[in-house]
């Protein structure tokens, strides 16, 4: 069973300087590519992440699953829910400080998602919801009387999930929500996240640009580089063997506790600009196993044994 | 509701017992406004009511000269007319206008300013090109073009009743811009936070989004434009009424008390004028010490 297919999800952004300025200028209308023809497919109940560097379009794939964004190009199509209606996506957004409402009391932001769907009739449900939700992501009832301010990041992320959680989703996107975190914190909230999806049955999509925290919470794992996916696998066969160059590196670049002196290869180069991403595999000018067809070719996705990879090379 | 004791907690009142400019400010506008609104209460006599003139008080100068006389304490002008009573009724009419034409170019610019912020492409461009061109000429310009032209359209027996009115919407017309800017800028900025993505997900509508969640956020440099605004209100009412398009002499604000008064300062009358300009600069500098107050105050990074 299958939550979500996603198939050739394409999203351009207009980034042209404006009208005025381009004529004067004389500077062409520019475009940036932040996703470009993915496909992937969430099951039901489990957990696919997305990993990749900063700016490859991890977060805007989270819009355009959630709706925040029409597509370019491409479809998404939710399995139906519980209710026989099409799942709906709620998010768990990446900054704790941004994605809540300064002026707004907590009670008040749990609550909103239970009057704006109807969820409860009276006040006094919606007040006993608000405090059962709180105690469900480990606050305190008394914490609904504060504002967000008063909270630490980690606490606030707790607020942001009652709050997804109030409006009794089954899927659920979250969009580096442990990035902004102390370690320690991060380990507190990604248990609770998995707890919840036990407890409630959740899908999710999760989104991070650190292997190591993914590796606990998902079933599938695909990798994303410059708005591609270039490499999709089950956990275990990802880590135990990966295929991609760049799946490699990021494995490479995971601090090792055992033994944190260990040689590591440096990451060769920047991640180049996504207004102006490389001929060929964009992946070229880093890759250390580059040859002289992947400056030309565009990689196809191929299936291997269960992952799916493109590269020139494998 | 707004508990006594969260105030005397918050940081804002701190810096307000900190700020003794702010406080001696606040102290006379309160003064002010409080004699201002009891005119009719405290005044020794109503100024607009030509049976309570005496022609034989006119002309009388200020209590301490030795010509002065009970209860005319700043004197009186040419009909008799006690100054101090109309400089209090005066007062009132000034800080009405003020008040209102604030209100409603707070009205007005915080609902467009959202508008144009939120749903930016055409709306914004007509909005703030509108409002650009209404910048681009002089406040006293429009508010001149405005009250000439409606004071011709409404009927001569409505002429001195409409005439608060039509100041009202002469400075409302320049001034909600900056209101609109303010409130479109900030907008802009928040419509882009995650805790709005978080409300458009579940559906909430537009206008309850911009109303609920994004103007509360932007109201803090509302407010300290407000301020400054409410004393560039009163100043452009003055203005107005000096220039003769604004209060009538039937109902004089403290412009036409300085006009009337202008008059007599060459022959020796001198408290006619004196004693409004006084008036009217107390008021606007105790508004600006308090808006300067509240900038400083509510600017973290001056803290
Ligand atoms: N609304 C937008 N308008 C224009 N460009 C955008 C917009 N949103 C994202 N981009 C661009 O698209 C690219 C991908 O952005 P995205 O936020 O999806 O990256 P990300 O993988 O989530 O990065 P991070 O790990 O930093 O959050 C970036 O180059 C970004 O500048
Ligand atoms: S296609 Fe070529 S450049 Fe791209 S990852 Fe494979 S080997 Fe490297
Ligand atoms: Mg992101």
């Amino acid at each position: 069973m299958t939550a979500l297919t996603v198939t050739h999800l394409s999203r351009t952004f207009d980034v042209s300087a404006s009208w005025l300025n381009r004529v004067v200028e004389r500077k062409p209308r520019q475009f940036l590519q932040a996703v470009n023809d993915i496909s992937f497919t969430v099951p039901l109940g489990g957990c696919l992440s997305l990993v990749g560097e900063s700016g490859c379009g991890k977060s805007t794939v989270a819009r355009l699953v959630t709706g925040l964004y029409p597509p370019t190009k491409g479809d998404l199509r939710f399995a139906p829910g519980k209710k026989g209606d099409a799942l709906s996506a709620q998010m768990i957004f990446q900054d704790p400080y941004a994605s809540l409402n300064p002026r707004w009391r907590v009670k008040n932001i749990i609550a909103e998602p239970l009057r704006e769907l109807k969820l409860r009739d009276t006040k006094a449900e919606v007040t006993e919801r608000v405090e059962e939700l709180l105690r469900i992501v480990g606050l305190s009832p008394t914490d609904g009387a504060k504002f967000p301010h008063e909270f630490s990041g980690g606490q606030r992320q707790r607020i942001s999930i009652a709050r997804a959680l109030a409006s009794e989703p089954e899927f659920l996107v979250c969009d580096e929500p442990t990035s902004a975190l102390d370690v320690s914190v991060q380990a507190q909230i990604l248990n609770l996240m998995r707890r919840l999806q036990d407890e409630l049955g959740l899908t999710y999509l999760f989104i991070s640009h650190d292997l190591s925290v993914v590796r606990h919470m998902s079933n599938r794992i695909a990798v994303m580089y410059l708005g591609r996916i270039v490499e999709e696998a089950d956990t275990e066969t990802l880590f135990a063997d990966p295929k991609h160059p760049y799946t490699k590196l990021l494995l490479q670049t995971i601090p090792d506790i055992a033994n944190p002196h260990r040689d590591r290869e440096v990451a060769a180069g920047e991640v180049p600009s996504p207004l102006n991403p490389p001929k060929g595999c964009t992946f070229h000018p880093r890759c250390p196993m580059a040859m002289a067809c992947c400056s030309i070719e565009i990689p196809q996705m191929r299936e291997i044994g269960g992952t799916r990879v493109a590269c020139h090379a494998v | 509701m707004i508990s006594l004791s969260l105030i005397r907690k918050s940081d804002l009142w701190y810096s307000f017992t900190r700020s003794r400019s702010a406080m001696v400010a606040a102290i006379v506008l309160a003064m002010l406004i409080l004699t201002a609104i009891f005119a009719p209460l405290i005044a020794p006599q109503n100024p607009y009511d030509p049976a309570q003139l005496d022609m034989w008080k006119s002309e009388l100068p200020p209590i301490w000269d030795q010509l002065g006389e009970w209860p005319y304490v700043l004197g009186t002008d040419t009909q008799g007319r006690d100054m101090l009573s109309a400089i209090l009724y005066g007062t009132r009419i000034s800080v009405v206008i003020g008040i209102a034409s604030v209100a409603l170019s707070l009205l007005v610019g915080l609902s467009l300013g959202l508008v144009a912020g939120y749903f930016g492409g055409v709306v914004d461009n007509l909005l703030m090109r509108f409002g650009d061109v209404l910048l681009s000429i002089p406040t006293i310009l429009i508010a001149i073009l405005v009250s000439t032209v409606v004071r011709q359209m409404l009927p001569p027996e409505l002429r001195d009743v409409g005439s608060s009115a039509v100041l009202v919407l002469a400075i409302t017309l320049s001034g909600w811009v900056q209101y609109a800017r303010t409130v479109r800028a900030q907008t802009i900025v928040e419509r882009s936070k995650e805790y709005v993505q978080a409300a458009r997900l579940l559906r909430v509508p537009a206008r309850r989004i911009m109303v609920r969640h994004i103007l509360p956020n932007t109201l803090t440099p509302i407010m300290v434009a407000a301020t400054l605004n409410f004393g560039m209100a009163i100043l452009t009412e003055a203005t107005l009424s000096f220039l003769g398009i604004g209060m009538p002499p039937g109902q004089p604000s403290l412009g036409t008390l300085i006009r009337i008064g202008n008059q007599f300062l060459f022959s020796g009358l001198w408290w006619i004028v004196l004693f409004p300009v006084l008036q009217l600069c107390l008021l606007v500098v105790s508004v600006n010490l308090l808006g300067d107050w509240l900038r400083d105050a509510l600017n973290p990074k001056l803290r």
